[in-house]
């Protein structure tokens, strides 16, 4: 659906900032892509990339079989009004109401009151907030004033929306429900949602696919699945260490057990994994204690994700294949100790 | 008697008043817009015309307007057939007055988020619609503000409209307040004027409330 095709973007200035270094990428269409990074990593220099906000210095930008970065600006206008975008402070138009908001990119590509008046109706009913029609910005709290900017960037039936930082101003709580009413417009409307946050739940909750962005070049992209088990760059990991804190104190992990020879285990299970009795299994086929130091169990959108650290005690021998059973059941082991 | 004097001042300040503030808002309006989208980062960023626009708005404010309006004496002439009288005098005050409301809107104008801004853009508005559809609506009530300093301003330079004959309060107080010494007189158009201005001052901030639904 969208492709970006070696990106490169420099401010100059005192100091030349590399925003965006040679990136590629491809976003598949209809899913929900996140990309992550913490601040200054470019990644919004990048999403503005995709409707041309910031115009890059090198690179190709296709989105649906068209390249953009060669249109016209009345072209490019064209082209932008197929593309919503949501922002992290909202950016509401003050001085309308909310379904004056809501009607302005309607005004903005021309279609006439009557469909206007029928299609902001609409928008309201999806995002919840038809007795808000006459509200003004100002009066709506930070979650029903994202459900705005959400339907006024749904108004002119984009195939893309593109989201800012969408939840980064709003609390927890406004947080999960503006997510699952961003999930559920996908799952309905069918349209490819690219999402930027530094907030790792945000990309365990609703997406597909993630890259993580570090220094103006994507560090590692792919299913949300495999990045957060298999972290191949040390940018995914730090990004995942932050949200699954899983500090064992360094005394558990080097106690000495009165000279019993153990190993301590982190292990990962997705999915059908995470229900099977794996550890009873190994502990009933091998003469090894285990010793549960840390557990815990997440869902990743659809998917239950468990980690687990243990310590196992026993003779070496034993150790080793209990290891290596574990190994055999395609479970992420990690071995600390 | 005095009281008709009095009248006719007063009538003849609101006509200098009211005639330059309109023209000054004509043509302050679309001159502060250029000013503040020709600057840089805006919608319509251009150095050059910024600079030029920047310049001349700068020389208009920094000639003092008794100056200038004996300066600009063979233009009124030329402009409305005649250099003296209220007519007259409304030509110096409303030049006076255009350079000073383009950076009062030029400020109100600068005010508006530029998140809104980028927001207009990514919709697919081009400059014009962003300029009519965000850029003023947003800024309204900054602009009737303005408007209303602009306003209070120009009852200030009025009183100097009796240089050329321009008649006006100010006027009134100097020939028969100062130079005839009729200290009632002095205080009853001073008077006059305070209620004038504060009157002024009131509606707009009244209008400019009503505006602001921020």
């Amino acid at each position: 659906m969208i492709h970006l095709k070696g990106i490169s973007k420099t401010y100059s200035g005192a100091r030349a900032v590399h925003a965006l270094n040679n990136v590629d990428l491809q976003i598949p269409a209809g899913k929900i892509f996140g990309i992550i990074g913490s601040s200054g990593a470019g990644k919004s220099t990048l999403l503005r990339c995709i409707n041309l906000l910031e115009v890059p210095d090198a690179g190709e930008v296709w989105v649906g079989g068209t390249r953009l970065d060669t249109l016209t600006p009345r072209e490019l206008r064209r082209a932008r009004q197929k593309m919503g975008m949501i922002f992290q402070h909202f950016n509401l138009l003050t001085s309308r109401t909310v379904a004056e908001n809501i009607a302005f990119p309607l005004e903005i590509a021309g279609v006439p009151a009557k469909e206007r008046q029928r299609k902001v109706a609409n928008l309201l009913e999806i995002v919840g907030l038809a007795d808000k029609a006459q509200a003004y910005p100002a009066q709506l709290s930070g979650g029903q004033k994202q459900r705005v900017g959400i339907a006024r960037a749904l108004a002119n039936d984009p195939q893309v929306l593109l989201c800012d930082e969408a939840t980064s101003a709003l609390d927890p709580e406004t947080t999960k429900s503006v997510l699952k009413l961003l999930q559920s417009i996908n799952q309905r409307l069918g349209l490819t949602i690219v999402l930027i946050t530094h907030e790792m739940p945000v990309i365990q909750e609703i997406c597909d696919f993630v890259a993580v962005m570090e220094n103006g070049i994507v560090q590692e992209t792919g299913p949300v699945i495999d990045v957060f088990t298999r972290p191949q760059s040390e940018a995914a990991r730090r990004m995942l260490r932050g949200t699954f804190a899983q500090n064992i104190p360094p005394e558990l992990l080097h106690r000495n057990n009165n000279g019993e020879p153990h190993r301590v285990l982190k292990l990962s299970f997705v999915g059908e994994r995470a229900h099977e009795p794996i550890i009873s299994q190994m502990v009933q086929h091998f003469k090894v204690d285990a010793n549960i130091l840390f557990g815990r169990i997440d869902q990743m959108k659809d998917l239950p994700f468990g980690m687990l650290v243990i310590e196992l005690v026993g003779p070496e021998e034993q150790l080793d294949q209990a290891v290596g059973f574990l190994e055999s059941q395609h479970v992420e082991l990690e071995v600390l100790v | 008697m005095l009281w008709q004097i009095l009248w006719q001042a007063l009538q003849e300040t609101l006509i200098m008043v009211v005639a330059s503030t309109l023209i000054a808002a004509l043509f302050g309006l679309p001159l502060g817009l250029a000013l503040a989208c020709t600057s840089p980062g805006h919608i319509l960023e251009n150095r050059v015309i910024n600079k030029l626009l920047g310049a001349i708005v700068n020389v208009g404010r920094s000639i003092p307007f008794i100056i200038l309006m004996v300066a600009i004496i063979p233009f009124t002439r030329w402009l409305v057939g005649t250099s003296i009288g209220t007519t007259a005098a409304i030509v110096p005050l409303s030049i006076a007055a255009i350079p000073f409301a383009a950076r009062l809107v030029e400020s109100a104008i600068f005010e508006i988020d530029r998140g809104v801004i980028e927001a207009a853009q990514s919709m697919g508005s081009s400059p014009w619609q962003i300029i009519w559809k965000v850029l003023i609506p947003e800024a309204r009530a900054s602009l009737v503000l303005g408007l209303t300093i602009t306003t209070v301003n120009l009852v200030g330079y009025s009183a100097m409209a009796g240089a050329i004959g321009g008649g006006g309060l100010g006027d009134l107080a100097i020939r028969f307040g100062y130079q005839r010494f009729r200290g009632d007189v002095m205080l009853q158009t001073v008077i006059l004027l305070v209620i004038l201005v504060q009157a002024m001052q009131m509606l707009g901030d009244w209008a400019s409330r009503k505006l602001s639904k921020r």
